[in-house]
């Protein structure tokens, strides 16, 4: 059966940092509007895995397929597949001089050439979506991490990405403000964006993935539907989901 | 003790000193502003991949930083003359005050970039900002925000260093300094006077990058964060 | 001397040289006293010494140092006090001299961690004891890197000398200048001798700021 070809694939994609294999042959694929949820130990790859797909990291070999481009290749359009890809970042990373309008404009207008008033306006509705309306005009530095991981999702979403990246979005944030962030990604799943999401929260990762890859010690050790997260097949990854981390 | 202080006759000058001093300032400004963008493109060409430019932009920072001005000085004025350019002593003078605070300015500049966090560069890359635009909206204003104190307090010092362009006969304050001393034979007068001067543009220099950080850094307004 | 330049005129340049680094020791030294007195007096408890210690350090701070210079030489002496080149050099650079080293030892000083003069003052040790066996010790490790750093900007700022008539190593080469007609080969080796006395000192310099383990931007007077 013909199938529409997945969004983001990584075939055998190997990767060292020096003497350390942190990428060991990993494959997987996501499909349009899929949630895909990569869980591991620390040190296991899965957010360099991440930062391959949106070429923060090159890799040694394999292939890397996002939106029908070669990332691997050597003369990517990094700047297309960007516009491609949104990502957010365990800090935040709001450009701490530009007021949160100023954040979530400064791409479209700079990157896309949208005049200043059609951004603003596109900012303000990216930032009803994530409930923070009233902070267009505040500096980053006047929210909470929680608005401020929210205002910095807001930021990617303006430049109406194909697939989001969250690398550990809520790792940063206090216990009671991770509830706020995960609410607006369930929010954007729901509303079929495609992602990809490294997190530590094994209830929210119950919750909202499709699928669910496995990492240990640079290798898809286990992956399949949400179900794996319940009726996990290797030793590993029921320890894994046993202690909850 | 024969100490007999005269301001007069060196204080009815005064029309010349305002000139010396209004021209110190123009040399001071034309400088900052060519060599605070040297210093900052040769901050950024110190960091740069490729090597010869990052090492002609640590050679130049080397060269200027442990040679006199003085002597920095003679030899943009002789040597532009010897290749047969005849400028301007004042063009002359900010020449070399330029190529002088450029390779401070550099050195200021790169610890302010060593002090963005490479989280900003990645999200803005990550936004699909292309290279030049990342350093335009998201390094460039926090870097200078982040030493802003350091670079200028050396703009100040630059100011009062400009001084030196009197020996290539400059007409600024110090040189008007040297002739209205000639002239009424009231040396100390005139020096203690000019020293004044000096510590007045000083304040004043220091009041105009307080305002002009006002402008440039809407945040610490807002917030009221001091700088 | 007259037709091209020869050993003799090296050897000229090389005597300048010395008298650089002559005049360099006097202004470190004297600098350094009249530094020292400034930055402990930037600290003291008395706030008519504070006033007064600062009020020299910002008048310094806010004169070039050529018109220092030329007070010291020309102004002294219009006043009937005739002062050597080598004497108002001397002086000039010490006066400026002392008032950098005062504010950057004050900075020292007073980056020396709070708990350490509260646990001296807990010890009832007086005041001059804390200073002298806390705070001080702790304070000159600090002070090593940028200390080191500004004797560049002392070797460099000799050569304002030359104005006043001091035969150092600038005011050598405009004395060849003068007969050989010269000038950008003059000032090049000029300055390669300078850039040979300052470059092996800011490298140290650089290398007991990185043990140290502080990155801050230099500010020095040009």
């Amino acid at each position: 059966m013909m199938q529409e070809s997945p969004l983001v694939v990584l075939d055998r994609v190997y990767k060292s940092f020096g003497a350390l294999k942190v990428l060991d042959g990993v494959s997987f694929s996501v499909g349009r509007g899929d949630v895909l949820v990569l869980i591991g130990r620390s040190g296991s790859g899965k957010s360099t895995a991440l930062r391959c797909i949106d070429r923060f990291e090159k890799i040694d070999s394999g292939e890397i397929h996002v939106c029908g481009r070669r990332v691997d290749a050597p003369d990517i359009d990094l700047r297309a597949l960007r516009q491609d890809v949104g990502i957010v970042f365990q800090s935040y990373n709001l450009f701490p001089h530009l007021t949160i309008a100023q954040n979530i404009m400064l791409a479209p207008v700079s990157v896309k050439g949208m005049h200043k008033a059609a951004a603003r306006e596109l900012a303000a509705t990216m930032l009803a979506k994530v409930g923070l309306s009233e902070k267009l005009d505040a500096y980053p530095e006047q929210l909470s991490g929680g608005q401020q991981q929210r205002a910095a999702i807001a930021r990617s979403l303006a430049m109406q990405p194909k697939v989001m990246l969250f690398d550990e979005v809520t790792s940063a944030l206090d216990p009671q403000l991770t509830g706020e962030v995960l609410k607006v990604i369930e929010a954007l799943a729901a509303d079929g964006m495609t992602m990809v999401i490294v997190t530590h929260e094994m209830g929210f990762a119950r919750g909202i993935a499709r699928h669910v890859v496995f990492m240990h010690e640079g290798k898809v050790h286990e992956a399949g539907t949400a179900s794996i997260l319940t009726t996990p097949a290797t030793p590993e990854l029921a320890q894994f989901v046993g202690t909850g981390l | 003790m024969g100490l007999n202080l005269d301001f007069s006759v060196v204080l009815e000058r005064w029309p010349l000193f305002l000139d010396g001093a209004v021209m110190t300032l123009e040399l001071a400004f034309m400088a900052i502003l060519i060599g605070g963008a040297v210093g900052t493109l040769c901050a950024v060409g110190r960091g740069s991949s490729n090597r010869f430019i990052a090492a002609l932009c640590a050679g130049y920072v080397e060269a200027i930083r442990n040679t006199p001005l003085l002597v920095q000085i003679f030899l943009v004025y002789f040597g532009l003359a010897s290749i047969g350019f005849k400028f301007s002593a004042f063009s002359v003078a900010a020449v070399a005050l330029a190529i002088n605070v450029g390779a401070y300015t550099a050195e200021i500049m790169r610890a302010g970039f060593e002090s963005i966090p490479t989280g900003q560069i990645e999200a803005a890359e990550g936004l699909a900002l292309s290279r030049v635009q990342v350093y335009w909206h998201v390094i460039l204003l926090p870097a200078i925000e982040k030493v802003y104190p350091s670079l200028t307090s050396q703009f100040v010092l630059l100011m009062l260093a400009s001084s030196v362009t009197s020996q290539i006969s400059a007409e600024e304050l110090t040189a008007v300094a040297n002739y209205v001393q000639s002239d009424t034979y009231r040396a100390f007068e005139t020096y203690i006077l000019v020293a004044l001067c000096y510590v007045v543009l000083s304040l004043v220099l220091r009041a105009a990058f307080w305002a002009l950080g006002l402008i440039l850094f809407p945040r610490r307004r807002r917030l009221g964060t001091s700088l | 001397m007259g037709g091209s330049l020869n050993a003799n005129h090296l050897l000229f340049l090389g005597q300048g040289a010395l008298w650089t680094i002559g005049l360099s020791a006097i202004a470190l030294i004297g600098g350094g006293l009249v530094g020292f007195l400034i930055a402990l007096a930037r600290v003291s408890p008395n706030k008519l010494v504070r006033l007064t210690s600062g009020a020299y350090v910002q008048l310094v701070q806010g004169t070039p140092l050529l018109v220092i210079m030329f007070l010291g030489f020309f102004g002294l002496a219009a006043l009937g006090f005739p002062m050597t080149p080598l004497a108002a050099a001397g002086a000039s650079l010490t006066i400026y001299v002392g008032a950098y080293f005062g504010e950057i030892w004050r900075g020292c000083i007073q980056s020396v961690p709070r708990p350490q003069w509260e646990a001296a003052e807990g010890l009832g040790l007086s005041r001059t004891q804390r200073m002298l066996k806390v705070i001080l010790p702790q304070a000159v490790r600090i002070a090593t890197p940028p200390t080191v750093g500004f004797m560049v900007q002392i070797i460099k700022n000799t050569s304002l000398a030359s104005v006043v008539g001091f035969v150092e190593l600038a005011r050598s080469g405009q004395i060849i200048n003068n007969s050989l007609f010269e000038p950008f080969l003059i000032y090049a080796i000029v300055a390669v001798i300078y850039f040979a006395l300052c470059f092996p000192i800011s490298l140290l310099s650089r290398r007991l700021e990185r043990r140290m383990g502080v990155g801050r931007a230099k500010l020095m007077p040009t």
